[in-house]
């Protein structure tokens, strides 16, 4: 059957074209390969360490939670420069209702991230139905919430937080089975190795479905060969990944969290009409509306989200540091807004995917640790995210004029 | 040729993978006016370029002789100290500044380092005298129609001392009367011995100004015409065009008309930007079941305002009147509602307000009717490319796939992508706003046999268009709009040119 519907491949695509188009979607990914490899001997090998890993995704966690939520309001064509102030403003509530209040840590996390998606209502009513640019109106929310974290927190930090926060920010999940040994790699975790290898599962089955049904359809897709290369090789990454994690402890709590996020972010705005909408708003604001798209509340409910998925960021900063402070979260927005860029959003909005800013993300994280690995000073290390930064979104320029030329 | 201005000859370009011009040959003579005609597509375009220097001498091969010398252009400066200036189709006047500094640009009025503005405003006071342009020159260039801006930008040229005038598609954006006004223009230019290039798709334009017209197709030189020659006729050239002949330039097409399907009464806009001013005043439109009916009127008439603040209220303000849908009244909030009831709007300027760009056809074909694709929120986008694929083979969209982006399809297959995102919302009537508009010949007969097939279905066409012939050619019925007002209907029996252009300009009490 599947032989049958092969010749649905279009034989007018040329290979140097096909070749251009991936490297302009894939480049990405194969400069974070680069940069690994590049890092890896850099370190002699401790860039991939297991604690290492472990620490590249705890420290770097709640950037890349605001960068998912930064990459939807990119993509519909705004702009969030509130974040790192609203990541500080939440955690200084959040220490407030727990150490201040005693209050029970899951009702003061919901109060929280109750905190963050009025913050982010009330920066989308100015922009969606006000219609102040979106640079405006979070520039003032950058300070605005600056100075109620000041306020909140009396200009000192509040903590120690309940052992159970601490644990989700920084610990990792108990060992629910017991170590098993892997031969010359010693001990690791039963539980997450299990884990790992369902997510696999999963994985391999999810696409495989969705290859089946596309070929039902008719549609163009890999070839076998291409299909299984691509699916295996994702699958041994995350399972080096996985092992070397379950070597050193168990998982870490926040890559839980940062996995069902990205998951259910990718569906969101992959798979669903709100979803499409957003990338309408950004592509063509009016032809969207034109189209029947209820363009502000689209605008209005991408910020509430990003608010909650700060105040999200601002729980698990605090609790990471086990204090909530008047200057946490200066310049995570900057961060946050480079990872999607890096990640392949384009500045005029509509283009742009959450793995992508995840990526984006990943690739500043593996670069200032693995930097920091090899002793370089601070300026070093900024001056190349500065580079890399401008390197990543000229390469996407230059393969869309390239593109446009070869018409 | 002795009286030769501009030879070029034998001019080749090619991008990857595409050649755009083959051995092109074009010879304009001193003091004529020369039009260029082609489909989209045939390399007018690209040819104008490379003899403005947009593409440097080095990236074509051949040879342009320029007043007997070799032109090697390295870009628009260096044409344009030869006396060579284009006009593109695109206006690029910058909005905030005034008429006598978007005049001046690049090109300052200068004393000692300083703007001599004394100088530079009775410069342009001079030079907007020639183009018959009566405004102050201080009035920003964003508060001029777009007749008015197209005569800035000739002053502009002019400033340059320019000898040989290139306009792409002058007169795509005015009305009769601007278009009118700047063809005498061009013949006063002429007289006073500048040569102009004129770029058209309106051929009617061509045969009453054109002294020689060359034609383009698919990149390569297929005559030049005398224009005043014998047997020359807007035919003749669209047979060079199309390389066939074009017997009818319209399908042939019998109505079958059904009941009404939608009634405005008392229909009355009023501007959102000038206080006070009405847009629309009191019209009143039927539309029936496989009928196709035009609305005509001059630009600033109010056709596109009518048909967009019906369209959900997407324009204007103080909205008053009834709208009736099969004989119940329904009201029309939002565009949402308008698509719910069966109502679909296909705008006139589709790149800005009709498609996302930089997005695929599928997704564009699906963008008004998503929630047909969906179960609770969740998109079917096996679906998606399933319907997008029959659309693509009904409409005959010449694409790669429907994973082509829109931004690289030719405009007569980006307004099919318009028309299939429409057609997908399944509506009972389709307000199609210049729907051939910049498109080339052999597409537009193309959307009309779509027009025709959409209303033997049983859908009511509302088409509004510019172009007398083409509401002529498929309207069954035509609505005149004249400053907002109705000023009458007519029957495709009773229709000509002149009676609609009677009801067009006619000023009610």
């Amino acid at each position: 059957m599947t032989a049958l519907l092969e010749p649905t491949l279009e034989p007018t695509v040329t290979p140097p074209t096909r070749f251009s188009v991936n490297l302009r979607q894939s480049g990405i990914y194969i400069a974070f390969a680069a940069i690994i490899v590049l890092f890896e001997i850099l370190t002699s090998g401790s860039l991939l360490e297991p604690q290492n890993i472990s620490n590249i995704i705890v420290q770097n966690s709640y950037i890349l939670i605001l960068a998912i939520g930064m990459i939807l309001i990119i993509i519909a064509g705004h702009i969030d420069l509130s974040a790192g102030s609203v990541v500080a403003v939440t955690g200084a509530v959040s220490a407030v209702l727990m150490v201040n209040l005693d209050v029970p840590w899951p009702l003061a996390i919901a109060a929280t991230l109750v905190v963050g998606g009025l913050i982010g209502a009330w920066q989308g009513f100015w922009i969606a139905y006000f219609g102040i640019p979106a640079f405006i109106v979070t520039l003032a929310g950058m300070l605005i919430f600056r100075a109620l974290t000041m306020t909140v927190l009396g200009n000192q930090g509040i903590g120690p937080f309940p052992d159970d926060v601490r644990t989700l920010a920084n610990g990792f999940t108990p060992g629910f089975l017991k170590n098993v040994g892997l031969g010359a790699l010693g001990g690791a975790d039963l539980f997450t190795l299990v884990v790992g290898l369902a997510v696999v599962a999963g994985i391999v089955g999810v696409q495989w479905r969705a290859r089946a049904a596309r070929l039902g359809y008719g549609q163009v897709v890999d070839t076998m060969p291409v299909f299984v290369a691509k699916v295996a090789g994702a699958s041994l990454v995350l399972m080096y990944i996985i092992v070397q994690l379950a070597r050193f402890k168990n998982l870490p709590w926040v890559l839980v969290l940062l996995a069902v996020l990205v998951l259910a972010y990718t569906l969101l705005s992959q798979r669903t009409v709100f979803g499409r909408h957003i990338y309408a708003v950004g592509g063509n604001l009016q032809a969207a509306g034109l189209s029947g798209v209820k363009v502000k509340s689209v605008t209005f409910w991408i910020f509430v989200n990003m608010g909650i998925l700060a105040s999200v960021a601002g729980v698990i900063f605090a609790g990471r540091l086990n204090q909530a402070g008047p200057t946490a979260g200066g310049s995570f927005e900057l961060d946050a807004i480079a990872a999607a860029f890096i990640g392949g959003a384009a500045v005029q909005g509509g283009v742009g995917k959450v793995v992508g800013a995840i990526t984006g993300g990943l690739i500043m994280a593996v670069i200032n640790n693995g930097m920091s690995l090899i002793g370089s000073p601070s300026e070093r290390v900024m001056l190349v995210k500065g580079l890399v930064l401008l390197a990543a979104v000229a390469f996407d320029v230059w393969a869309k004029r390239r593109a446009g030329r070869s018409r | 040729m002795s009286d030769a201005i501009l030879q070029m000859s034998g001019i080749t370009k090619t991008f990857p993978g595409v050649t755009a011009l083959s051995d092109v040959n074009l010879t304009v003579r001193r003091g004529e006016i020369h039009a260029i005609c082609g489909e989209n597509g045939a390399g007018k375009s690209t040819l104008m370029k490379v003899l403005s220097g947009v593409y440097p001498h080095g990236t074509y091969s051949g040879e342009i002789l320029f007043e007997g010398e070799p032109c090697t252009f390295g870009g628009i400066r260096d044409s344009e100290r030869r006396g060579i200036v284009i006009i593109h189709q695109e206006l690029a006047l910058i909005p905030h500044l005034s008429i006598a500094e978007n005049i001046f640009l690049g090109n300052e009025r200068v004393h000692r380092g300083l703007i001599d503005w004394n100088r530079t405003n009775a410069d342009a006071t001079a030079l907007l005298a020639r183009v018959g342009l009566h405004e102050n020159p201080v009035t920003p260039s964003m508060d001029l129609g777009v007749g008015k801006q197209q005569l800035v930008e000739i002053a502009k040229a002019l400033s340059k001392q320019v000898r040989l005038l290139i306009l792409d598609e002058p007169t795509a954006a005015l009305n009769d009367e601007d278009s009118a006004h700047l063809l005498d223009l061009l013949r006063g230019l002429r007289d006073e011995g500048i040569t102009c290039v004129i770029i058209s798709h309106k051929l009617n334009e061509i045969e009453a100004i054109a002294d020689s017209t060359t034609i383009l197709r698919d990149g390569r030189t297929i005559e030049t015409l005398d224009m005043h020659g014998a047997g020359v006729s807007e035919d003749r050239i669209i047979s060079g065009m199309v390389g066939r002949d074009l017997e009818h330039r319209f399908p042939p097409h019998e109505s079958k008309i059904g009941d009404e399907v939608l009634r405005i009464e008392d229909w009355t806009v009023h501007s959102p930007t000038q206080h006070g001013r009405v847009v629309v005043s009191n019209a009143n439109l039927t539309l029936r079941r496989g009928e196709i009916v035009g609305l005509a009127g001059l630009m600033g008439a109010g056709r596109t305002e009518l048909a967009m603040s019906v369209f959900g209220r997407s324009y204007g303000i103080d909205i008053s009147g009834r709208v009736y849908k099969d004989g119940q009244q329904i009201e029309l909030r939002t565009v949402g509602e308008a698509i719910r009831h069966g109502i679909a709007y296909a705008t006139e300027d589709r790149k800005r307000y009709g498609l996302n760009l930089i997005e695929d056809i599928k997704r564009n074909i699906s963008g008004a009717a998503l929630n047909k694709l969906s179960r609770r929120g969740w998109v079917d986008d096996n679906r998606e490319y399933q319907v997008a694929e029959s659309y693509r083979g009904s409409l005959n969209i010449k694409a790669r796939g429907v994973g082509a982006v829109t931004g690289t399809l030719s405009g007569g297959n980006q307004q099919k992508v318009v028309l299939a995102k429409w057609i997908f919302t399944d509506p009972d009537v389709l307000i199609l706003d210049e729907p051939t508009r910049g498109i080339d010949v052999g597409a537009k007969y193309e959307i009309y046999t779509i027009i025709n097939q959409l209303a033997d279905q049983g859908k009511a066409i509302l088409v509004i268009s510019s172009e007398l012939p083409e509401l002529l050619g498929i309207c069954d019925r035509i609505y005149a709009l004249s400053a907002g007002r109705v000023t009458g209907e007519v029957d495709r029996d009773s229709a000509t040119p002149e009676r609609l252009m009677q009801l067009m300009t006619r000023v009610k009490e």
